[in-house]
């Protein structure tokens, strides 16, 4: 449930709404530490924004200028709650004023254009500038959970955003570029598709781990730590 | 061998780590080169080490722990310092559910070798926020180390081990042993984590004591040896991990346990600890354990009333005598 793969810079998900935030703060400041030019960015929701963990990870990273992006993907609903029950701003964005940052918002449906703020972010934090935060309105094809049917959303509202749907729409913008065919498109999504299929049938033939591993990986192992 | 306060040696231990190893850096509210911490533990380091390994930080606690955890999880070797032990109650998800967790939640990818440094403790009338002792709430969590040094010894060898080892380590650091002297050598030493000391040894009853509780239970051991009580003193120095060997095997020698702790005595370090005799030790006891606890209150604010609620040498004497009349 919780992904991680630290091989290649994936520092990891947590079920605590907003504590990856200053957690990223600090990544950002290891960079600065050791002197990379890597560059971090931190996914949350617009739920998100008003944890304190925003406030006090996005000042930290602010006022010590580190190379962070902080990526909101606003899709509306913190869980089943609708944004404007819960706060009278519109725009997350906004609140990087509060940090004196940058504070951009994209539409997050629109690939090229999350790249090109994505792009515009990584090269002010390479220029040790410091954090940005970008929002990207988006929406959720489906519920908060496989538990969720999402019954708190207007079926309007979930038709005109399913029409804006990401994939979709940059595959028709790639067709009209013509930088990818329809054939090319569909062998893409049939690739996918057995991806997603052998890793399932993978999971589903697994067996469980043996029940005694939930005693493993408490502590890393010290010399001098004597506890069992 | 040569005589420093806990405060000294505190330092010396972070200065000296942070010669050994580049990737040791510091963060906290006012521990730079403006004040060098509340206690003055971190004095002088920002001006040896500059400002970006001694780092002054906003009043976030939340940030402080959590910049910790992505530092330690990405290389980096962050020594946090939060003011008051009181104030890590901001910043408890950070400890217990990021720093403890992470670790076990990725399958042990990957290590968080953060250090927590904080005071605990009553005694200079600053009332309940600035006087708890918490440490309960840490020994409680899995996958954090916690250290709770009595002495300038201690403190110093086990903080070095806490910089160097490769789990979150919560460092207690009573305020009132900051100017208290000792003994350290002059060359390099640690102290592992999971070994107890025996203070003082003895034969009739055994007080177990943790931090500023070790000096008063000495100061109660020294008053029942006029008496003719011969008094043995432990202290485990690391409660998580929690050397039960030693405790278990003073209490086999004196066959009578007193333990004295400074927090809340309702499920509190005197309670676990209790707990671990009566399940691996009982037939070793001659007489029921006795606990000198703080009789849970917050801590007051008016002298008076906080002298009375903190254990002192005469009530640790009293729960000695009572056991010793048992038999």
């Amino acid at each position: 449930m919780h992904i991680a793969d630290f091989s290649i810079g994936m520092l990891g998900a947590t079920a605590v709404v907003g504590a990856g935030i200053p957690i990223a703060a600090g990544a950002g400041l290891s960079i600065k530490l050791r002197g990379t030019d890597q560059v971090v960015a931190c996914f949350f929701g617009e739920g998100a924004s008003n944890q304190g963990t925003f406030h006090e990870g996005i000042n930290l990273a602010a006022v010590w200028r580190l190379p962070v992006i902080f990526v909101c993907e606003n899709n509306l609903y913190a869980m089943g709650t609708r944004q404007s029950r819960v706060m009278l701003v519109d725009d997350i964005a906004n609140r990087a004023t509060g940090y004196g940052i940058p504070g951009s918002g994209v539409d997050g449906n629109d690939v090229l254009a999350v790249y090109e703020a994505a792009r515009q972010a990584v090269e002010r934090a390479r220029r040790h500038e410091g954090p940005t935060l970008l929002e990207c309105k988006t929406y959720r094809l489906k519920g908060h959970s496989r538990f969720d049917p999402a019954a708190y959303r207007p079926k309007e509202e979930v038709d005109e955003w399913l029409k804006k749907d990401a994939i979709a729409r940059f595959q028709t913008k790639l067709l009209d570029m013509g930088v990818l065919t329809d054939t090319e498109i569909k062998k893409m999504v049939q690739e996918v598709k057995t991806d997603v299929e052998k890793a399932t049938k993978f999971a589903l033939e697994s067996s469980f781990p043996e029940p005694r591993e939930a005693l493993d990986d408490v502590y890393a192992p010290e010399e001098s730590a004597v506890k069992k | 061998m040569r005589e420093v306060t806990v405060r000294d040696a505190l330092r010396e231990a972070l200065q000296e780590e942070m010669r050994r190893d580049k990737s040791v850096f510091l963060l906290g509210e006012d521990i730079g080169r403006y004040w060098g911490g509340a206690f003055g533990v971190t004095k002088g380091l920002a001006q040896e080490f500059g400002d970006e390994r001694v780092r002054d930080t906003p009043i976030s606690e939340n940030a402080i722990i959590g910049a910790g955890v992505g530092a330690a999880i990405t290389g980096m070797r962050p020594v946090a310092e939060i003011m008051f032990g009181d104030l890590t109650a901001l910043a408890v998800d950070q400890i217990c559910n990021q720093a403890a967790k992470i670790r076990y939640m990725f399958g042990g990818q990957v290590s968080v070798p953060l250090v927590v440094r904080t005071p605990f403790g009553a005694g200079v009338n600053i009332a309940s926020h600035h006087s708890q002792s918490l440490e309960a709430w840490f020994m409680h969590t899995s996958g954090l180390f916690v250290a709770v040094p009595s002495a300038p010894y201690d403190a110093k060898g086990l903080l070095k081990t806490a910089i160097r080892g490769s789990n979150p380590v919560f460092f207690v650091e009573h305020k009132l042993l900051y100017p208290v002297k000792g003994l350290i050598p002059d060359e390099e030493y640690t102290v592992p984590f999971g070994v107890a000391d025996v203070k003082r040894e003895g034969k009739d009853v055994t007080i177990i004591a943790t931090l500023h509780m070790v000096h008063k239970a000495l100061n109660a051991a020294e008053q029942l040896n006029k008496e003719g009580i011969s008094t043995e003193v432990v202290d485990p120095r690391t409660l998580s991990p929690l050397d039960k060997g030693a405790i278990i095997k003073s209490v086999r020698k004196t066959g009578r346990l007193v333990v004295v702790s400074e927090d809340c005595k309702t499920a509190g370090v005197s309670a676990e600890i209790a707990a671990v005799v009566t399940e691996e030790a009982l037939d070793y006891l001659d007489a029921p354990i006795k606990r000198v606890a703080e009789p849970d209150t917050p801590i007051p604010f008016s002298p008076s009333m906080e002298k009375f609620v903190i254990p002192d040498e005469k009530s640790i004497v009293q729960a000695v005598k009572d056991l010793v009349s048992k038999g």
